[in-house]
């Protein structure tokens, strides 16, 4: 007779399951890019331009061909005779792939030489003459638009002058008129820094074109291996099914390994012109000088506000330096990503708002980093700019906030900016973190010690991040649709394999989805092993980023999982030979309704499946599943952080961090803290240390780790965690939403608003990121806001 | 490492400097000829082809690379194969034997101590360095001794976590004196 099974026993969802993925890790048995090695394989270094902006006289490259043990020497003249000198961005813009009229920005590609090993292409790339004229270099957007700005895109018909792009989206009369209404403007200035994701690993490829078969083989550090596929078809001009893209293991993503680089192209090129493999392994100052940054961005934001708290309406106005190609990854309908997501989780009448896009000499970029599009940098406006109009209004943080929340009882609620967000505890969420970091005790030991000379500040930041794009009818990058994809085959002993189209970069998928398919079937999950990153065997997706594979490929395992249950179902009528109408299912197994012993399993149903079928019935049990989601999905967090500032130098402690996130169903708690706590790091990180800035000449300042700070398990303090508030997502099929980033982008604005509380007595109203000793001490000394835009001063 | 140069008749390829180095890679004992340049990280991946020895930064930042020399903790990227002559080293393919896990493998999975893995083999072997002068390592202890070991996935707090695990094992093992 069988029995139900206990989900939590067979490892489904709510059981923070060891992970799978573990076990070649920690035996440094896994298999990254650089660790696979082809035979006849030859080795690629790029060249790389010392200048932000010159144009190029020459390029003799006569010395690296005499080294031994060189292949082969590309330059972009050399590419422009295959067209492949330039190549579509995801952003609707070109980028050069090897430089051939100008350099653009400090890091540009400039030249490619193949050889023997890696050493001897390091050594023919410094044999290489190159002869610049150096131009005058913009670094910020006020720069770009400048009367006299040099136009960096001379290459591009129709380019007058610096300027990207003018958007707007909102209400703009209605916006004015609530305005000219209210008791109150509180206004704010701010600029989010250039920051980069940098995974440990860097960005690398393994091109390997076989003229025999035709086929042209890929592995790469890409989280979108079909997206990848995609565009190696448009750019290289291949066709699409003699093209197989592979992601190995991949060390840490971020958003970094979403765009194709020009590293990527040269590869392919050089292995189609060689009929050898070709590996190209970027180093680290090649990987932060070159490849997609994230945020900088300038914020000039006004909030009408009526006497008592209550919000009337929101203007924003943003600036992004986009660098000397727009290439952002995000959904081709926005150019600011989804920046129009602020205020999401504030029950606001109206709000407006315009962006524009520039070119400088800097690298492009302007990916998600540990975020959906720009949802980092809206989340902290909305977080700022809350802080300074609770302040403005001599209003308590905490009530400040709770006035303005949208209720429980409101969802689905329309923003002002149009999203339709769809669930929602807000103010209990609040209520925890409050009650956890002891806010009204905090706040009289802040008073007292403030007495005694010692700073002390409470920070809060809220955030709802639309997760999980699309839905298809407004998603889509370069016109395909952000939908995802689940295969699943159960194999004839009731073991299973799932493939998805996401790409997983230590989220844990192939822990996860087991589990979503153990709670949807009851097959244990350590029966299900999963798959992706294979173009030649997953099903098309969009890949992993903006936290979208357990919002979309997740409910695409959830929905094949059903697809095959409904399959088993006949199965079982048919071996308990009663019609299907009168089989209920419990966890792992069908049975007769009115005889509730009589039952057969979901493994006694794959058996026949295979072994026993009803006549006519197709055998087999296995489907594919493709899952465009309804709506995005929105968890909500809520991050306080207490800190004390050294008013003497400026250095500031965490004392305590509380993060309530309430994501919905966590399908691996364990796995879902581990994302939360990865995120609040790289939150402070960008609040206390990570940046990369430009000196006047273009220069890149945090070009290597010994710039870019990345902070130890020596800085980073510990955090506290919070999950009891949970509020299913509604339209998901198990009521998941995003977690990846939430961290991440609400966290940075709990600790900058935890300085500038402990400040507050200064009448300092900004500080921008990173809060670095000298600036948080210049803000106290002099009382004075403090700018981080680039250039970088002379006495920084 | 064999190379085969490209024959131009210069003799270029004969000028290349070798060095013949011996040394010990987790107990085995091996015989290199090596470019003075080499460096000890490439030596292990792509000479002895252990590739559980990452190389992230290649600036002596990231510790990714980080391999015991004779029990020390070094990062291989910052140190020439020909300085390996004579040396003893271990590497994240040494941690386990063939039946067992050591116990900061075990207590990196049970503590969720990684997420892409990238970073895992030269914390671990950081972690070993320490608990092998140290057993009983404070919670601080054990953060100082990571300092040079960079993570981007976990925020460190699991990591730290799985160092104790490891050492409250391996002290439970530990023969009593």
């Amino acid at each position: 007779m069988s029995q139900a099974v206990d989900e939590i026993k067979i490892g489904g969802i709510g059981a923070s399951r060891k992970r799978v993925e573990d076990n070649r890790f920690i035996r440094g048995k896994g298999n990254y890019t650089d660790d696979i090695v082809l035979p006849g394989m030859l080795h690629m270094e790029i060249l790389r331009s010392p200048l932000a902006h010159a144009r190029i006289k020459s390029i003799d490259a006569s010395k690296a061909w005499d080294l031994p043990g060189v292949h082969l020497v590309l330059t972009g003249e050399m590419m422009a005779t295959r067209n492949l000198a330039w190549m579509p961005t995801l952003s609707y813009d070109t980028q050069a792939v090897l430089a051939t009229d100008k350099v653009r920005f400090q890091g540009q590609e400039v030249a490619c030489v193949i050889a023997d090993d890696p050493y001897i292409a390091k050594d023919a790339c410094e044999a290489i003459v190159v002869d610049y004229e150096p131009l005058p270099v913009i670094v910020n957007p006020a720069q770009a638009v400048a009367e006299g700005a040099p136009v960096i895109r001379d290459d591009k018909e129709n380019q007058p002058d610096n300027v990207i792009y003018n958007w707007e989206v909102g209400d703009r009369d209605g916006s004015d008129r609530a305005f000219a209404s209210a008791d109150l403007v509180s206004k704010l200035e701010l600029h989010y820094p250039r920051s980069h994701p940098s995974p440990i690993e860097c960005c690398g490829s393994i091109a390997d074109f076989n003229r025999a078969t035709s086929k042209l083989t890929v592995y790469m550090t890409t989280q979108a291996p079909h997206i990848i596929r995609a565009a190696v078809a448009m750019v290289a001009e291949l066709p699409e099914h003699m093209i197989r893209i592979i992601s190995p293991d991949i060390g840490g993503g971020f958003g970094n390994k979403v765009p194709v680089y020009p590293g990527y192209v040269c590869s392919i090129l050089a292995s189609i012109l060689l009929e050898r493999p070709v590996k190209w392994i970027e180093d680290k100052s090649g990987n932060l000088i070159s490849t997609g940054f994230a945020r900088d961005v300038y914020l000039k934001g006004e909030m009408a506000l009526r006497r008592d708290g209550k919000i009337l309406a929101v203007r924003m106005h943003t600036d992004a330096d986009h660098g000397a190609f727009f290439s952002d990854a995000q959904p081709s309908k926005f150019k600011i990503g989804l920046m129009h997501s602020a205020f999401a989780a504030y029950d606001i009448p109206v709000a407006h708002l315009t962006a524009r896009g520039t070119y400088s000499n800097k690298a492009p970029g302007g990916v998600a980093y540990r975020c959906s599009f720009r949802v980092t940098e809206a989340m902290f406006f909305q977080e700022r700019m809350m802080q300074a109009a609770a302040a403005d209004l001599g209003m308590d943080q905490a009530a400040f906030r709770r006035m303005n929340f949208v209720p429980d009882e409101a969802f689905p609620h329309r923003t002002p900016f149009g999203f339709l967000t769809d669930s929602g505890q807000y103010a209990k969420c609040l209520d925890v973190g409050l009650k956890a970091i002891d806010y009204q005790n905090f706040r009289k030991q802040q008073d007292e010690a403030r007495s005694r000379g010692r700073l002390l500040g409470l920070g809060i930041s809220t955030m709802t991040e639309p997760l999980g794009a699309g839905n298809s009818r407004e998603y889509d990058i370069l016109g395909i649709k952000m939908f995802d994809s689940a295969e699943l085959k159960v194999h004839m002993t009731g073991k299973a394999i799932v493939r998805t189209g996401a790409r997983t970069q230590g989220q844990g998928h192939e822990t996860t989805w087991a589990q979503i398919v153990a709670h949807e079937l009851g097959i244990p999950a350590e029966d299900v092993v999963v798959e992706e990153g294979d173009t030649d065997t997953a099903p098309f997706g969009m890949g992993t980023y903006a936290s979208r594979s357990t919002p979309v490929a997740g409910a695409a395992v959830a929905m094949v999982s059903r697809k095959i249950r409904a399959k088993a179902r006949k199965l079982a009528a048919h071996l308990l030979e009663v019609s299907e109408e009168d089989i209920e299912w419990e966890l792992g197994r069908f049975y007769v309704r009115s005889a509730p012993d009589r039952g057969v399993t979901i493994q006694e149903c794959a058996v026949a499946a295979y072994a026993n079928m009803p006549d006519g019935m197709e055998p087999g049990l296995d489907a594919t599943a493709y899952y465009d989601p309804p709506n995005l999905t929105w968890p909500f967090a809520v991050y306080i952080v207490t800190v004390e500032v050294d008013p003497a130098t400026g250095v500031w402690d965490v004392l305590n961090m509380v993060a309530v996130d309430d994501c919905g169903v966590r399908i691996n708690p364990m796995i879902v803290e581990g994302q939360i706590m990865g995120g609040l790091t790289e939150a402070y990180a960008m609040s206390n240390m990570q940046f990369i800035t430009f000196d006047a000449d273009g220069n890149c300042v945090g070009a290597n780790y010994m710039d870019y700070l990345l902070p130890t398990a020596w800085e980073t303090p510990g955090f506290e965690l919070h999950s009891e508030v949970v509020t299913p997502c509604p339209h998901h099929p198990i009521g998941a939403k995003g977690i990846g980033e939430c961290a991440a982008v609400g966290g940075p604005a709990a600790f900058v608003n935890a300085v500038l509380d402990a400040i507050s007595g200064t009448g300092v109203r900004n500080i921008d990121m990173p809060l670095l000793p000298d600036r948080v001490w210049e803000a106290i000394t002099y009382r004075r806001d403090v700018s981080g835009a680039p250039p970088v001063r002379s006495d920084d | 490492m064999t190379m085969v140069y490209a024959d131009r008749g210069d003799e270029t390829a004969s000028q290349v400097p070798v060095r013949r180095i011996k040394f010990t890679v987790n107990g085995e004992k091996k015989i290199a000829e090596v470019e003075p340049r080499l460096l000890l990280a490439h030596l292990i991946r792509q000479g002895l082809r252990l590739t559980g020895t990452h190389t992230g930064c290649d600036t002596t930042n990231c510790g990714a690379c980080t391999v015991l020399v004779d029990g020390q903790a070094v990062k291989s990227c910052t140190m020439l194969a020909v300085q390996a002559d004579g040396h003893e080293i271990q590497t994240v393919e040494g941690l386990a034997t063939a039946s067992e896990l050591h116990p900061l493998q075990e207590g990196f999975r049970e503590e969720h101590g990684l997420q892409c893995g990238f970073c895992t083999p030269g914390m671990m072997l950081a972690a070993k360095a320490l608990l092998d002068r140290n057993p009983d390592p404070t919670e601080e202890e054990v953060r100082w001794a990571l300092s040079g070991n960079l993570c981007r996935c976990t925020g460190y707090q699991n990591i730290v976590k799985s160092v104790l695990w490891a050492a409250e094992k391996l002290r439970a093992q530990a023969p009593v004196q």
